[in-house]
């Protein structure tokens, strides 16, 4: 047996190493962030928000096209997505418990490990090749391809947190067990579900590799679901590796409005939560 | 989730029957709920549906390197694609090697923070610090290559190497001259990648321990730190299991950031300072511009390569999660 | 939960009817796919073409060489791009119905870092060949200081840095090194990718040079284009003519000028000039090509394309050297004329014979 001393300094250093471990977490934050804005922030003005790509050595370029495209493209992703990803979830904490639910979990985390490029080579095969062109819309589907088993699997042990005497709570009540999984049930989890769509959104909203076969990219300012579209990613990936110095700039600034608008997303997304506990 | 509130009786001994049990136990069906579960059951055998179209393509697709290179394909280390020779080794070895340096770094640290968050941080402190970890996860893969090539590989190479070689440099996996791009540098940029995940997942379990179980470590005299120790992680261990494979699920798939830092070499090596390269990270830097069959062929086959690794992976894991949940009757349903 | 929901929902709507409402305006547009390295000039060309004629709008996307080659042969796109030329079997999958024309050139440059060295180095295809092939190991070899008289070359290991991803860049250096190197050819080959016998991967161009830059003793080798906007030394090669040559527009332009001299005027211009004669002619360079179909369906199309494509290798060509791609050699884009008027939707020629007179002599 260690002295009473002994197990309080013990206590403190571990204490203080937890400290140390969160500043070392969020040190590459703040790099990259300092990072992004010292050769980015320069570059975004009114020009960047308003107007699409210009011809390179033409001053006033910009990435309204790319932003644009982003913001349908990932919208497409949630749209098939998260109806999808929050309903295996809710089936597989309130009925996954047998062999079919373990397949879904199993299933889920497979899916979670295939290469983006991958499933962006399958959206090529089945939607963009039949269909003969380019399209937003495969590059959503195939978003949400990588969206779906995230959102599952994060949804599903939010639901599986609620304590049971929650439902039991409601089932007391004389709710149907279907109005208690989904208002009592999910509703408490909500918080949870809507982290982990942030989490799933803020990690599709950055992928290049499954749009590089499916949307495209595009220099052209188009919000046509069936023609090629640009995104953020592609266009930042695309401007990074050119060979221009005015394209590097526009690269860093488009890098670091990705950065903000995924942020931006998260914080929104925190207010909701915040207002909906204290509405709760 | 604190407005929860805790169920103070918590049974301590014996199995706690399981939500699906106990709604089984209810006789009560309502027309409504068979509507529910079958739609809920719709949505979910989506994705099968999806993985095995993947399979059949990725398998129709690799077919020409099956048949062409056989078992072989897995234990060669060539990959000539002008010759049309290919072997996967170094890419399957470098994929786990990169995720296992990126777990050993991370967990804990993830684990640290979790802990930091839920039991040790002052309350003002708690949502900041989480949320400014959670967007680490949010950053593009793209924009930690970029950093790591200009921050991160300078910073171990200049700083952190000149110091560390005295003392490591008898190991061999930190054997041989160091350029930079290598495997250390890869698994570094990816347990920063990691972290948030686990970070996050081992803070939602941590958090839904109930308070029960702190009060009765703490009234039993143990300090805060042995009470985390001894009741509160053994508590969630299953969850944070978890947590640890899904960070293991992102490492073994992640692609930019990881070609953009590791050096990008078919060579097997047990050097952490050495050029390795992942799955991943092969089929992105070569799928574009694959002009031959076969070399496309070949993609296909470590492509689903990666992905038996991710079922192998996950079947392991949940062997794991049920040896550890089996003894205990609680935190198994974090899972 | 409900309310954010419905809040995802709403946004996913109003992208759906933002889109619905912009209605196509009556434009013409055309999608093409392929080579990374022509991109910017491509890039510019387009968008230049689109404000001389708001109505087209032509979107060319880099997804790499053998991906635009696949996209064009499954007919997901109008035109695809490649770095190297499609291959006969490529050629037959797409019942032949494919033309190869040429659009700018490019230029791969030897780089390096070598400590205390700040002299521009020379190299003969053998001395590169050896030093990729991991033959050549230090720097102050004998087969290096013998061709570069009074550089205090250092007592260094050589780290070879070359790109990882698949890239036209490759091909081009891997290409001359075949032809200079039997010992290259035998064991290595040519290709967008290749076994590298030693050395660290770069991801594209910036990759490379980043690592050169960063490593002492590296020797890499970028896209000229890359080198002369990113102000990156390199080092002079010697052609076949026994010259020394340091790379640049007139160079490059001169090896085509030099390779398509006893050109066969029916040529498909799948040709390599790399190791070309010419007394001025840079030896790592290549023409990148547009590939189009011979035989088209639709007629607006195929006029729209074939009047971009004439304008991008003729007026367009004025833009090369601001972003320093070399210009087509005259000979060259005469003998792209003929082609681009035999492309036919129907069997009936789509260009006039007469069609681009006047116009010569911009």
């Amino acid at each position: 047996m260690r002295g009473r001393t002994a197990r309080r300094l013990v206590g403190s250093a571990m204490t203080g190493v937890t400290y140390g471990a969160a500043a070392l977490a969020i040190l590459p934050l703040a790099a990259i962030l300092g990072m992004l804005i010292l050769k980015g922030a320069g570059s975004v003005d009114w020009n960047f928000f308003t107007k699409s790509a210009v011809p390179v050595g033409e001053p006033g370029g910009g990435f309204a096209h790319a932003i644009v495209g982003t913001l349908i493209i990932v919208g497409l992703a949630c749209a098939v997505g998260v109806p999808i990803g929050v309903a295996t979830g809710i089936f597989l904490a309130e009925f996954g418990g047998g062999r079919f639910g373990f397949t879904i979990r199993f299933v889920a985390d497979v899916l979670n490990g295939v290469p983006s490029i991958v499933i962006g080579i399958f959206a090529w095969t089945w939607l963009v090749k039949p269909m003969g062109h380019f399209s937003a819309l495969a590059g959503g589907c195939a978003l949400a391809v990588i969206l779906v088993p995230i959102l599952a699997r994060t949804t599903e042990e939010m639901v599986r947190l609620v304590p049971n005497s929650l439902r039991e709570a409601a089932l007391a009540l004389g709710y149907p067990r279907w109005r208690t999984s989904l208002q009592v049930v999910a509703r408490t989890a909500g918080a949870g579900i809507v982290t982990g769509c942030l989490v799933a959104v803020a990690r599709v909203a950055g992928e290049t590799a499954p749009l590089l076969f499916t949307a495209l990219g595009n220099e052209f300012f188009s919000t046509r679901l069936l023609g090629p579209m640009a995104a953020l990613p592609l266009q930042v990936y695309v401007y990074a590796v050119g060979p221009y110095d005015e394209w590097h700039r526009q690269a860093w600034a488009g890098a670091l409005v990705l950065i903000v608008l995924v942020l931006a997303l998260s914080l929104v997304a925190r207010a909701v939560v915040r207002a909906k506990r204290q509405h709760a | 989730m604190t407005d929860i509130p805790a169920t103070v009786l918590e049974p301590e001994a014996g199995p706690q029957p399981t939500a699906e049990e106990r709604w089984r136990a209810l006789k009560t069906v309502s027309p409504g709920d068979v509507v529910y579960r079958t739609v809920l059951t719709v949505f979910a055998l989506l994705l099968p549906l999806v993985l095995v179209t993947i399979a059949l393509e990725l398998g129709v697709n690799a077919w020409p390197a099956v048949s062409k290179f056989g078992f072989g394909f897995l234990t060669h280390s060539t990959w000539d694609p002008v010759r049309g020779e290919f072997g996967a080794l170094p890419l399957i070895v470098g994929t786990l090697y990169s995720s296992l340096v990126a777990l050993v770094i991370a967990v804990p640290l993830a684990l640290a923070c979790a802990i930091f968050l839920t039991e040790f941080a002052p309350r003002w402190l708690r949502a900041p610090v989480a949320t400014l970890i959670e967007l680490l996860a949010a950053v593009p893969s793209v924009i930690y290559g970029l950093w790591g090539i200009f921050v991160l590989i300078p910073l171990l190479r200049d700083h952190f190497w000149p110091v560390a070689r005295h003392a490591l440099s008898w190991l061999p996996i930190f054997s041989g001259v160091f350029y930079g791009p290598s495997v250390l540098a890869g698994g570094v940029i990816l347990s920063i990648m990691v972290l948030p995940y686990i970070a996050a997942v081992s803070r939602e379990v941590l958090l839904a321990v109930p308070p029960s179980q702190r009060e009765a470590g703490l009234a039993l005299g143990a300090t805060r730190w042995e009470t985390v120790w001894t009741v509160i992680l053994p508590y969630g261990r299953a969850g944070i299991i978890g947590a640890v494979i899904l960070g293991l699920g992102r490492a073994l798939g992640e692609t930019m950031a990881v070609t953009m830092v590791i050096g990008n070499r078919h060579e097997v090596s047990a050097s952490l300072l050495q050029p390795g390269y992942t799955i991943a990270a092969a089929i992105a830097n070569e799928f574009s511009e694959a002009v031959s069959d076969m070399h496309l062929s070949a993609l296909f086959l470590v492509g689903a390569v990666l992905f038996l690794i991710t079922i192998v992976v996950n079947a392991v894991a949940r062997v794991l999660v049920w040896r550890v949940a089996r003894g205990s009757a609680v935190g198994s349903t974090a899972i | 939960m409900t309310k954010t929901f419905a809040a995802l929902l709403a946004v996913a709507t109003g992208a759906v009817l933002l889109a619905g409402s912009a209605a196509a305006q009556g434009s013409i547009r055309l999608t093409g796919a392929g080579a990374t390295f022509p991109y910017p000039i491509y890039s510019k060309w387009m968008l230049e073409y689109h404000t001389q004629h708001p109505n087209v709008e032509i979107n060319y996307q880099s997804i790499g060489s053998g991906g635009g080659i696949r996209q064009f042969t499954d007919h997901t796109v109008d035109f695809g791009a490649s770095d190297g030329p499609m291959t006969d079997v490529q050629i037959q999958a797409v019942n032949g119905n494919v033309l190869h024309i040429p659009t700018v050139l490019g230029a791969d440059v030897p780089t390096y870092n070598i400590p205390g060295v700040t002299q521009q180095l020379r190299f003969t295809g053998d001395v590169l060949a050896g030093i990729f092939l991991g033959q050549i190991t230090k720097w102050n070899d004998s087969r290096i200081t013998g061709i570069n008289p009074g550089i205090p070359l250092p007592d260094q290991d050589i780290v070879v840095v070359h790109r990882s991803d698949g890239s036209g860049t490759t091909y081009i250096w891997t290409d001359y090194l075949t032809k200079v190197s039997p010992d290259w050819a035998q064991r290595v080959g040519k290709g967008t990718s290749v076994n590298w016998p030693v050395g660290l991967g770069g991801q594209g161009n910036p990759g490379v040079a980043s690592t050169v830059k960063q490593t002492p003793g590296a020797i890499g080798y970028v896209e000229l284009i890359y080198a002369v906007q990113n102000h990156i030394d390199y080092g002079l090669v010697r052609n076949k003519a026994g010259n020394y040559i340091q790379a640049s527009l007139e160079s490059a332009t001169r090896a085509a000028a030099g390779a398509v001299a006893t050109l066969d005027p029916n040529t498909d211009f799948r040709i390599s000039i790399t190791d070309p004669d010419g007394a001025q002619a840079y030896p790592i360079a290549s023409f990148t090509w547009l590939l189009i179909p011979k035989e088209m369906s639709d007629a607006t199309k195929a006029r729209t394309l074939l009047e971009f494509v004439w304008w991008a290798t003729h007026d367009g060509q004025q833009y090369n050297e601001g972003l320093s791609y070399a210009r087509l050699p005259e000979p060259v884009v005469r003998l792209e004329e003929q082609r681009l008027k035999s492309v036919t939707v129907n069997g009936k020629p789509v260009l006039p014979a007469n069609y681009g007179r006047g116009q010569r002599g911009r």
